[in-house]
């Protein structure tokens, strides 16, 4: 942008701004919430607002085209689930079980902990067709199959990585080097939010951060506003939430008032537009200090809902997560990102194996990623919500005899892992790409972790291509410089 | 030279387009600039196909032989003198839409046409992209017609530009106002009551100036400083990716601090730190300096290859010393020639050669380490080191071991006294993991892994001591040369607690073990197998002792051999630094085909980008410092101007350069391009480097003094004051803003230097050990810079999370900021210790206690409206607090940390004094607060 467009903009942008102040707030002496609030307290006055007020960094966007999804839930197992064991039926592989693992596999490849000639493992699971569509899911799975003719299986993912963080940077933010925005980031800087009240991205753990930490829900070298807000079930909702002391929120609204009182005393004094914005921030703070408690208060759900989830309200567990993301949806939260860190499947132990140990993690989000899916159905709203479910990359044929041949264990695989997606806009019922007949490398329709990045966007109504930020004299975008909509999998 | 300028500036003018049409009428035989005629063309319209990435057609505009030179075509676009010849001009002025350049875009308009066609008849000569240019030594100050204004230098070429622009300057600031600013902006801390009250009753002429003086000279002005340094050298105290674990890197922000605190030049600033260890004699704290590029992150994660995280740090140094000294953007050109500036592709492997010959490799252990003791422990072990070589017949030389720890070490050797650290190991297998948080033993995660230490002399070595620690059991084999080498010993190691109880982790046991008798200088791995049990970690290993056959350390009575371990065991501070390679070792460096260093091109040598000069003619290959002395040298044409421009944006808020990163051609042209040149060659030449001399010539000027209100008028003409035509008023960082409230409450605390401090965070970040006393209350730049777990109020408050060289933080306003101002325990305390003194306040007026509230946060008188405003705050509460108390849900409960002050308050729960803490907590609040006004 040359110097004279950025005045002209920013000339524009001061005159909206004095323009906005002027009609909703006449009378400013009693600037207090109220006027502000009595500005907009619906959706459609939120994007009104937007619209006058276009130096909120939230405001709602154009997209590039029109979206099939307004939202996003993405399920992230973290760790890297066994694609062999859960939804990759490898028969052939049963036969090999025990066998050393052909060379032709090893040369030229890089893995974690692997090492001279292993032997396969057979996969630890059995397998059945579900559905109309006739699935393959393993018997880890009890609830699931009664969706997978919602899903599409993207069998033959793919990555670059092959360690824990630098892969799950690549599958969030894009390039397994750290300082990158990560995807929620991207897509609340491209559409804005739509819920003023609350923020645009939501980061929702069960168990332990990932290994990557919060930089994959970082904002990189986007403004910091764009960054996944972590929410809690359990303790204060989002950091600084709570009014200390003895500050209720009746004192808490009246010192708003006061603050924004002389705020706008030096606004009259020394004419900084920046003032204005900060005022409405504090409107906004006030205004999240209501609705973020109150969206992440399960206790109002019914019954039949927590008995559908298997919630249990004030724990921090996955299935609670799972009626978050619904919840925050549903009140028009953008992206919404769960991080489940469990899946580390080595065989060190007794407890980290492919068999048992994988097996009761399926079992703790068996239910709720099922009713999760089912919920959005019943609500009409997983038409436009985009739901993703998988791991940074998946698991090796071999078996990973590190501790002992007792454990059935399986290293970082790079080549070939499933995820699935439902709806926003992606074909029911469907399974795209095939593997090799061990699940070690996919032989049809591979998909890589910057195609589903561009497949994702695509179905927010985001070109990838086009979705950039200028950082370091350079033009950067999620997909680096790469990335295919996988239009095959389109609705 | 002079109707460059006026073409330059007519260009930029917001609104005479008209103007130049008629510019362009008058001179129509005038030399057409390149630079500002041709190249805004090229770059808008063409470059994005037709440069360094895309050259559609077998056509680049880069650099003129590439432009005139054949196209795909078999003949040239451009051919000089010839405009109608030109493919070029026929091109663009195309009928059919297929074969019109730009496709699929606007065409140009006439006047760009004509543009290049008159260019081309000209010779279609190149220029320089500006900032490659080398600012002029004698730049004269432009004269004025206001001489009342001026203060200094600065101010005239401030001023012919707002002439230009039809605005006026702004009024001198008020007395307190101007004390805040530049009290902030020069030591990052708000004055005192009583300073105010100095200055404001100080009638001299130099009054102000004197204030400055005492600013710089201040302890606080490095602690200030340094936190903008630390931002480009991307300072954390760990070192990223998943384990995240701790990196003992502090010392190097002290050294920061100290290095600006003692004005050292800027020129010297530079070599200590991109080559300290390369000058001659180094000084440990040359050493410290180069950590500066230790500061890369680092994966420790289990199974990853070394060799590509040592290559990512590399590549990460080369783009940070060119963004930080050169503003030039050098991370696209990893994988191809810069697409908009004359870089090209092998030009970043021959930057990237300069840093690829370093020793760290991302192991573990970081190495190599410098090894120092706090102030307190050198002593004592400079005293040892005497006493124990007074008793020596022939003690180790000491003017050749220039550092303390070397010294010792040396004298330890050859007392016979081997005690090695596990993990201070050259080189591992892939099982081999630190135990943490501490990393201070090695942790064998699975079986058939090994340690390996460099030429050990094994010669009359009789036996080794190990100390570990295990709940199962497995055994050590020592081996020569290589992991599967002949095994000179061998013993099975048992739990050491109760078997496989995680208490066995911390009993630590000894074990001596013979040898078979080596002679010479070897290899030697220790490998480490499992026993009877299978499990994934084995056992720690904690140090390793080679016993000599007659070792010097026990022959000389208890009392000696007692001071010997002593000696030993000092504690000393590790700092991970830069060191060369013997030349022996030297790596080779290659261009890496589209950037992945899998796949290595042709070799090439240390060398710096063309188009931005050369160094000078040497006889041996070049290394880092001669990469340092040409940043610094009076031949490079960016540093001194970027450099500059990035302390002006941090006074103004915006650099004379915007984009202080990137002086490219996709950069931000200068908004006062004399007034940046002329102050470059005076940051060089005048001041010497002296960045004190910098900041006090600028805070003097009359364009910083000017006060930052504004008007419509004045906004409609220069919304974000690019002209100057007021003073700065800019948010505070996260640093200041916490610095601020703390100081103001009075519980700042002013210890400096040391270990980074842990205050508190919200209860539902987890527990993260917080410091104890003091150490909550330290200036914000000592907090623990967590690389994947960030002090959550700073990030909210717009700072990087250190992983790269972020050179401008993007202010944001957001509701989350609202919320830790109102909420975090930190302010809220502020806000508490603040109650105390205005309830403590000789008054019995609550008007009076509210203005001394005032006082004390903003440093300045309050409008009576204000104060009117807090009035009905202080009332409204307490009527609010005087009825029964209600049951309250979200409320947490009072803070118990409040630090004992002078003041003495009775009832931490009366109306009056909850109601005097809601008045502050609004105060820290207010946007004049956050505010530099």
């Amino acid at each position: 942008m040359d110097i004279l467009q950025q005045a002209q903009q920013e000339l524009a942008r001061f005159h909206t701004r004095r323009h906005f102040l002027k009609k909703c707030t006449a009378g400013l002496g009693s600037i207090a919430l109220g006027s502000l609030l009595g500005c907009h307290s619906s959706p459609a006055q939120d994007a009104l607002l937007s619209l006058t007020q276009p130096d909120n960094p939230l405001q709602l966007k154009a997209p590039h085209f029109s979206p099939k999804a307004k939202r996003v839930i993405f399920l992230h197992m973290a760790g890297a689930p066994s694609q062999l064991e859960l939804f990759d039926y490898k028969p052939e592989l049963q036969k090999l079980d025990g066998q050393r693992c052909p060379p032709s596999f090893l040369e030229g490849k890089r893995f974690a902990f692997l090492k001279g000639v292993p032997n396969m493992l057979g996969p630890q699971a059995t397998f059945r067709q579900h559905g109309d569509s006739g699935a393959t899911i393993s018997n880890y799975f009890t609830h699931f199959p009664e969706m997978v003719d919602e899903v599409t299986f993207l069998k033959a993912m793919h990555t670059d990585e092959f360690n824990h963080a630098p892969a799950q940077l690549l599958m969030h933010a894009g390039s397994p080097r750290l300082g990158r925005p990560s995807m929620g980031a991207w897509v609340v800087y491209g559409l804005g939010s739509e819920n003023q009240d609350l923020p645009g991205f939501v980061v929702l753990v069960s168990t332990s951060d990932p290994s990557a930490g919060k930089s994959v829900w970082g904002s990189g070298f986007l403004p910091t506003v764009y960054q996944g807000v972590q929410c809690r079930s359990k303790g204060e909702p989002v950091l600084y939430l709570s009014n200390p002391g003895q500050v209720d929120p009746a004192m808490r609204k009246k010192s708003i008032d006061i603050i924004n009182e002389i705020n706008q005393k030096e606004y009259e004094e020394v004419g900084d537009p920046e003032i204005l914005s900060r005022i409405s921030q504090y409107e906004l703070a006030f205004r999240m200090q209501a609705s973020v408690p109150d969206v992440m208060n399960i206790n109002d759900e019914p019954a039949w809902i927590h008995e559908m989830y298997g919630t249990e309200p004030g724990k921090n567990s996955f299935a609670n997560n799972c009626l978050l993301a619904r919840r925050l949806v549903e009140k028009g939260v953008r992206f919404v990102q769960l991080f489940d860190r469990r899946w580390d499947t080595h065989g060190v132990g007794a407890n980290n194996g492919v068999d048992q140990a994988l097996q009761e993690a399926c079992t703790q989000i068996d239910k709720p990623i099922t009713a999760l899916l089912k919920d959005l159905k019943q609500r009409g709203l997983l038409e436009e919500t985009l739901v993703i479910w998988g791991g940074e990359f998946g698991r090796t044929p071999m078996m990973e005899t590190r501790a002992s041949a007792n454990f059935k264990g399986r290293d970082h695989h790079s080549e070939a892992f499933t995820m699935w997606m439902a709806g926003g806009g992606i074909k029911k019922g469907f399974t795209f790409g095939e593997t090799d007949e061990l699940g070690y490398y996919g032989i049809k329709d591979r998909v890589h972790v910057h195609d589903l990045q561009a497949t994702i966007l695509h179905q927010l109504g985001l070109n990838h291509e086009a979705l950039t930020y200028t950082f370091q004299g350079r033009e950067f975008r999620l997909t680096d410089v790469h990335g295919k909509v996988v239009k095959d999998i389109l609705a | 030279m002079k109707i460059h300028r006026h073409l330059w500036i007519i260009i930029t003018c917001l609104s005479i387009t008209l103007g130049i049409l008629i510019f362009f009428g008058l001179f129509q035989e005038e030399k057409i600039s390149y630079n500002q005629e041709i190249r805004p063309i090229f770059n808008a319209k063409c470059i994005t196909c037709h440069g360094g990435v895309k050259k559609s057609g077998g056509f680049s505009l880069l650099f003129r032989e590439e432009a005139l030179d054949t196209t795909e075509s078999g003949q040239p676009a451009i051919i000089p003198g010839h405009a109608n010849e030109s493919e070029l001009m026929r091109r663009v002025r195309h009928h059919d839409p297929e074969m019109r350049m730009p496709l699929e875009a606007e065409p140009l308009s006439e006047k760009e046409i004509d543009l290049l066609r008159t260019w081309i008849n000209q010779g279609a000569l190149w220029e320089d992209h500006w900032a490659y240019i080398p600012p002029h030594e004698n730049i004269p100050v432009p004269p004025t017609d206001q001489p009342g204004w001026a203060q200094n230098d600065i101010d005239p070429f401030v001023y012919a530009r707002l002439q230009e622009k039809g605005l006026q300057p702004a009024p001198e600031a008020e007395k307190d106002v101007l004390l805040r600013r530049v009290s902030l902006d020069l030591t990052g801390l708000p004055p005192t009551w009583e300073e105010r009250q100095q200055f404001l009753q100080d009638p001299a002429p130099d009054a102000y100036e004197k204030v400055v003086d005492r600013l710089l000279a201040s302890p606080r002005f490095g602690e200030h400083w340094a936190a903008m340094w630390l931002d480009l050298a991307r300072y954390a105290d760990t070192k990223g990716y998943e384990k995240d674990l701790g990196r003992s890197i502090w010392q190097y922000r002290d050294w920061v601090i100290h290095a600006f605190n003692k004005d050292m030049p800027f020129d010297q600033f530079t070599m200590e730190q991109l080559a300290g260890d390369l000058l001659p004699h180094p000084t440990a704290d040359q050493y410290i300096a180069t950590a500066f590029h230790r500061n890369t992150i680092a994966n420790d994660e289990g199974g990853t290859d070394d060799e590509e995280f040592r290559i990512a740090a590399v590549l990460d140094r080369v783009s940070t010393t060119w963004e930080v000294w050169q503003g030039t953007t050098m991370a696209c050109v990893q994988c191809h020639s810069h697409p908009y500036d004359p870089i090209r592709h092998e030009e970043f492997y021959q930057a990237f050669a300069f840093f690829n010959n370093t020793q760290d490799r991302d192991i573990y252990n970081e190495q190599p380490k410098l090894f120092t003791y706090a102030e307190e422990n050198e002593e004592q072990v400079a005293t040892l080191i005497n006493w124990i070589e007074d008793r020596l017949k022939t003690p180790p030389s000491n003017s050749s071991e220039t550092l303390l720890h070397d010294h010792r070490n040396k004298l330890l050797y050859q007392l016979g006294y081997r005690k090695v650290e596990a993990e201070e190991f050259d080189k591992s297998s892939r099982f081999i993991e630190l135990t943490p948080p501490d990393q201070e033993s090695v942790w064998q995660i699975q079986d058939s892994s090994w340690i390996l230490f460099r030429k050990v002399d094994l010669t009359d070595i009789e036996a080794i001591s190990y100390r570990y620690a295990s709940p199962y059991s497995g055994r050590i084999q020592v081996r020569l040369d290589s992991a599967s080498g002949p095994v000179i010993s061998q013993t099975r190691i048992s739990h050491t607690g109760k078997p496989e109880s995680e208490e066995a982790w911390s009993q630590w046991n000894t074990k001596k073990v013979s040898i078979t008798p080596t002679a010479g200088v070897h290899d030697v791995y220790f490998t480490f197998g499992i026993d009877r049990h299978y499990t994934s970690d084995l056992f720690r290993l904690d140090w390793i002792f080679y016993h000599e056959k007659h070792p010097g350390w026990t022959s000389r009575g208890n009392h000696f051999q007692e001071q010997v371990m002593k000696l030993e065991q000092v504690p000393a501070i590790e700092t991970p630094i830069m060191r060369e390679r013997p030349p022996a070792e030297k790596r080779k460096t290659q261009v890496f085909t589209r950037g992945n260093w899998l796949t290595p091109g042709e070799e090439v040598v240390p060398s710096v980008p063309a188009s931005t000069g050369s160094l000078p003619a040497a006889s041996t290959p070049y290394n880092r410092l001669d990469l340092a002395r040409w940043l610094v040298s009076p031949e490079n044409p960016l540093t001194a101007r970027v450099i500059v421009n990035r302390f002006w944006e941090k006074i103004f808020g915006f650099g004379l350069v915007e984009t202080v990163e990137d002086f490219g051609t996709q950069g931000t042209p200068p908004s006062h391009p004399q007034l940046l040149d002329w102050l470059a060659v005076q940051f060089r030449d005048t001041h010497q480097w002296s960045v004190k001399k910098l900041l006090k010539q600028i805070v003097m000027s009359a364009t910083y003094r000017q006060a930052s209100h504004t008007t419509p008028e004045k906004l409609a003409q220069d919304p974000r004051n690019e002209w100057l035509s007021r003073g700065p008023r800019i948010r505070l960082s996260a640093e200041q803003i916490r610095d601020q409230a703390l100081a103001v409450s009075g519980l700042l605390s002013s210890k400096m230097y040391g270990p980074s401090v842990r205050p508190p965070q919200p209860e539902s970040v987890g527990d993260w050990g917080t410091s104890p006393g003091e150490d909550q209350y330290r200036r914000a730049l000592y907090t623990f810079w967590h690389r994947t777990n960030p002090y959550p109020s700073f990030i909210t408050f717009d700072s990087p999370g250190r992983n790269v060289c972020v050179s401008r933080r993007i202010r944001t306003n957001t509701p989350l900021q609202a919320l830790v101002l109102l909420n975090d325990t930190v302010y809220f305390e502020a806000a508490q210790v603040l109650a105390e003194k205005m309830q403590a306040f000789d008054s019995e007026s609550v008007t009076q206690r509210l203005r001394e509230g005032y006082r004390m946060v903003m440093l300045r008188e309050p409008s009576e409206e204000k104060l009117k405003s807090l009035e009905k705050l202080y009332q409204a509460a307490i009527q609010h607090y005087q009825q029964p108390t209600k049951p309250n849900s979200i409320a947490k409960p009072v803070s118990t940390r409040i630090k004992t002050t002078q003041v003495e308050v009775k009832d931490h729960t009366s109306p009056e004094f909850l109601a005097l803490t809601l008045v502050a907590n609004a105060l820290l609040n207010v946007d004049e607060f956050i505010t530099k006004n």
